[in-house]
């Protein structure tokens, strides 16, 4: 039913482009969409396949960008990792795209990341990440540890007072670095060893008794206690369910997420979860007109009443309207062109503010913490005063603490090591 | 931890207060300038504003408080009435006015603004309407609003708290009012003949207090702390260990359900049906098919999905049967490969078809929450279903396999085929049948299973390893063996994981059955005489 109104949505764009080609006497600029539409994050991904096929529309209908219209090239890397690298190759050398958006996982990116150098690409990363990579042909509009995670530990410390801490993650690359992170920050804010519980579970885990039940015991020691939870997709959802069951009240041991945004509550009975947090840079619920123009448009794209928004699709707004910046300010999409161009690019975000492209290809993002309500939205209960930038190498680890990115020129560098003066080269060198 | 510091006025006024003067009114534009300091201040304000608002002495408060509780009191931007929200979901929401209870309507949701409220508030609230409920006439009630004021007892309240004590009709609430005064007279007084009435409790907050005695400079309090404490470690142990067992044998259970039908068409009649994950996710969703189909009425639909679960997963198996397996009989690697294809057309298929997006499957009331057998432990309740439900449905295989003609028959064909043709059994019937009834349970057991786990596209894959472990752990073709090993892996797998980790306990538990099939390759209950030469 969503494939035969996409495909349908799809034509007519195609149609319109076509139509207006007589028109725009040039040829339209390819946008390449790659994200998993089959497989286990497809969950996740089609979600951000409809956002920019949106936004594509929406920007024909505005007359494109200098009189040129915008042409969605779909791939479906099929939520294999090897698979995202050949269909990147495949929009590149084959369809030509001019830009790309996508991929969601860590490891998705990083099997596309050398394709997309090879070629001289663009790629827009629109998920929370864990850092610790910069590249002259990425961009990274979703959130660094430093935009998330540890303004969401500092807010737990000083305005809940917590002092015990269970970092909870799935086992692989984002939750094991960031983890990492926080667990020096912690220590380094003085929290003890013991007072720190790291536990890893694999994909999917459904079955959270013992763990949830550790967590309960580990809280009942006398002092507050919090969870981090950089637990991923759907796993969340038996999580919070049996934190439900076992009576874990927000009151007691609040969690923290990085990973569970309105996307994923709509898969859950929200009401035994009211007052777990999670950690932002936009929510559903901001107050903002820009924002409630999104949710109208988006409603009314996929025809749904009950459609929700999520962060990653608001990076892929700011991602798309700061290219049609730079585009517009080069004058042409040349990728070199727009690489140069797209630095400073300042575009509004839904919450009401503006995001800056950064010299190390991060944004500036406002940081959100959200309680859980029963509508399966999120209250936001505290902000950051102004927006942070994202940094892309963490003060927090022993490798990376040295490094800056800046790919401007002269510098030109996405790991410069600030104490012995020299630029690494490839684009992530520490290891991850 | 002080949940309630400002309980001292609150319990006066609330307590004192309101019985007396509950009919008292603020006026309307009072009221109005109240709930426009709620909204306006900040959070560390609104702390006083909603001790000024239970205070007044309204009988509005109480409604005004339990809806800011609940994030659903909330000011309309253009006009600044103040209003309850009664219904928040979609673009549009229903609102009643918060002044005189009128209903206004349908509103849209740019032009409310909610006034925040965070947890520590929530708290805040929670102590209040709690002190309340101790006045509450039902006993429920007043049990809640005891236990939470466990730990959160002050100088004013503790004062009170014989009173209530000696007025409170109920057992169970005055012995919960009695240790919530005794946590508080060890914890701030150090009064050590309050130690006593913890010795054996069950509670954090009473543990944390002892914990804290202690360590105290008075000897005979740290002594007498010490003692108690012992006696409590001891129940704990007793408690931690009833815990995992029953953690290990609801995901035993869960394991039992997911592999019986296995036992099935791959046990029983030898076909590796790959596709036997999708025909658990068919199950479940059959469940939140049946969900929308009675809206609001998610119990009934839990029960009907039972027989509808089966019948949707026992047809889709008949099909695979039919269109595929049986044109591969006897080549087990094409089987293999084949039921995998099928599996993931069955999975894209739900994609495209329903969402590639987790349908949420609601939990009915009397299946959520948890039993209480004692402060320490709790057992949750839609997991104590999952067992009992694994349990029925595998006495109700037994029993077809055991006493139906069915069940000969199937025996009859699975230990010889040509035997039973010549004897006049329709084999290729019995084929149908057989793969039916074994999907059928794969059915049963998406149903349960979508009252603990995701009801997405993914959720057979989840299963599928499991499934074929626990039935070649337990013996091919033995059903009590299926039981057993379903079992004893969940119950190994739950002791091994809180000091393993959840992953390696996992890759033990794996490392383990490959030990054990060396050992033993047919398993726990290996099938013995002919059948076993197959």
């Amino acid at each position: 039913m969503t494939i035969k109104k996409h495909v349908k949505l799809g034509l007519s764009a195609l149609a319109l482009s076509v139509s207006l080609h007589t028109v725009a006497a040039e040829d339209p600029i390819k946008v390449g969409i790659l994200h998993s539409l089959s497989g286990t994050m497809a969950i996740s991904e089609s979600t951000l396949k409809d956002t920019m096929l949106m936004l594509i529309e929406k920007q024909n209908e505005e007359g494109g960008i200098n009189g040129r219209m915008l042409e969605p090239v779909v791939v479906d890397p099929a939520s294999n990792w090897p698979l995202f690298a050949e269909k990147a190759r495949e929009l590149l050398a084959k369809e030509k795209v001019d830009v790309i958006f996508g991929n969601w996982t860590s490891v998705s990116r990083k099997s596309v990341l050398p394709v997309v150098e090879e070629l001289n690409g663009l790629l827009f990363y629109p998920v929370q990440y864990e850092g610790e990579e910069s590249s002259e042909n990425v961009f990274y509009t979703g959130a660094a540890p430093n935009q998330q995670a540890i303004p969401a530990v500092d807010y737990l410390m000083n305005d809940i007072g917590v002092e015990r801490w269970v970092l909870a993650g799935t086992d692989y690359v984002y939750p094991r670095t960031t983890n990492k992170i926080l667990e020096t920050y912690l220590k380094d804010k003085g929290v003890a060893a013991e007072d720190i519980m790291i536990n890893y579970t694999p994909f999917g885990h459904s079955n959270w008794q013992s763990i949830v039940s550790d967590i309960k015991k580990f809280g009942s020691a006398g002092k507050k206690t919090a969870v981090v939870s950089t637990i991923n997709g759907d796993a969340n959802v038996p999580f919070y369910r049996e934190l439900g069951n076992q009576g874990i009240d927000a009151a007691d041991i609040p969690v923290v997420a990085f990973s569970v945004g309105e996307q994923e509550l709509s898969g859950i009975d929200t009401g035994p979860l009211v007052g777990h947090l999670a950690a932002w840079n936009y929510f559903m619920s901001v107050d903002n007109d820009a924002n409630y123009d999104f949710i109208d448009a988006w409603v009314g794209y996929t025809g749904n009443e009950e459609a929700v928004t999520n962060d990653p699709m608001e990076a892929h707004y700011i991602g798309f309207n700061m290219y049609v910046e730079a585009v517009k300010k080069a004058g042409t999409t040349d990728v070199d062109a727009v690489k140069d161009a797209i630095i400073g690019v300042s575009v509004p975000n839904l919450t009401g503010g503006y995001a800056t492209m950064m010299p190390n290809h991060h944004i500036t993002k406002p940081v959100l913490i959200g309680e859980i309500q029963d509508n399966g939205q999120f209250s936001v209960v505290w902000e950051t005063a102004s927006t942070v930038a994202g940094d892309a190498w963490s003060d927090f680890l022993p490798g990376s603490k040295d490094l800056i990115s800046d790919w401007r020129k002269p510098l030109f560098c996405g790991n410069f090591n600030v104490v012995s003066g020299t630029c690494g080269g490839k684009s992530d060198v520490a290891s991850n | 931890m002080g949940i309630i510091r400002s309980l001292s006025q609150l319990l006066l006024v609330c307590c004192l207060i309101l019985p007396a003067v509950a009919a008292a009114q603020v006026d309307d534009s009072e009221a109005q300038q109240l709930l426009t300091a709620l909204a306006e201040s900040s959070f560390k304000e609104k702390k006083d504003v909603v001790n000024r608002i239970a205070s007044s002495g309204d009988e509005r408060a109480r409604p005004w408080l339990e809806a800011y509780g609940d994030n659903k009191l909330a000011r309309i931007e253009s006009s600044g009435e103040f209003v309850i929200v009664l219904k928040n979901r979609g673009r549009d929401w229903t609102v009643e006015s918060a002044i005189t209870g009128d209903n206004l309507g349908e509103i849209s949701r740019r032009d409310i603004d909610t006034i925040r409220v965070n947890n520590a508030l929530r708290n805040e609230l929670e102590g209040i309407l709690s002190v309340i409920d101790l006045k509450s006439p039902d006993e429920e009630n007043r049990l809640t609003a005891a236990r939470a004021l466990k730990g959160s007892v002050d100088d004013t309240l503790a004062e009170r708290l014989p009173e209530f004590i000696a007025a409170e009709e109920s057992d169970a609430v005055q012995a919960a009012l009695t240790e919530a005064l005794a946590i508080y007279r060890v914890e701030e007084q150090g009064d050590v003949s309050a130690v006593a009435t913890l010795s054996g409790s069950l509670n954090s907050e009473a543990r944390a207090a002892l914990q804290q005695a202690q360590n105290s400079d008075d000897p005979a309090l740290a002594a007498a702390a010490a003692k108690a404490m012992e006696s409590i470690e001891q129940k704990l142990k007793m408690n931690r260990a009833a815990e995992t067992l029953y953690f290990g044998l609801s995901l035993g259970s869960v394991l039992v359900l997911a592999a019986i039908g296995l036992a099935i068409t791959f046990g029983v009649m030898g076909v590796i049906n790959m596709a036997h994950g999708e025909l658990i996710m068919l199950g479940a969703y059959t469940t939140w098919g049946m969900q929308q189909l009675l809206p609001g009425q998610p119990g009934l639909a839990l029960i009907l999905s039972i027989p509808a679960g089966f019948l949707v997963a026992a047809l889709a198996g008949i099909a695979i049967e039919r269109t595929v397996i049986q044109h591969l009989k006897g080549r087990p690697l094409e089987t293999l490969l084949a039921t995998f294809g099928v599996s993931l057309i069955l999975q894209q298929l739900v994609r495209t078809v329903i969402s590639p997006l987790n349908r949420t499957v609601i939990t009915p009331d009397w299946m959520s929450g948890s039993v209480m057998i004692n402060e320490g432990l709790s057992l949750t309740l839609n997991r104590m279903y999952v067992i009992g439900f694994a349990l029925v449905v595998f006495a109700g295989l037994m029993l077809i396999m055991r006493k139906t003609r069915l069940g000969l028959e199937v025996r009859a064909v699975t230990q010889n085929r040509a035997m039973a043709r010549s004897m006049g059994i329709k084999a290729t019937k019995v084929d149908i049948l057989t793969f039916g009834l074994g999907s059928g349970v794969a059915g049963l057991a998406g149903v349960a299973l979508s009252q603990i786990t995701n009801v997405g596209p993914n959720l057979g894959q989840s299963y599928i390893i499991d499934s074929f472990m626990v039935v070649v752990f337990g013996g091919v073709g033995n059903l009590w063996g299926t039981l057993l090993a379903g079992l004893s892996l969940g119950t190994i797998n739950q002791l091994l994981e809180p000091w393993a980790g959840a992953v390696l306990a996992k890759i033990l538990v794996l490392v383990l059955i490959i030990l054990f099939i060396q050992k033993r390759p047919r398993g726990l209950f290996p099938q013995k005489g002919r059948a076993a030469e197959g």
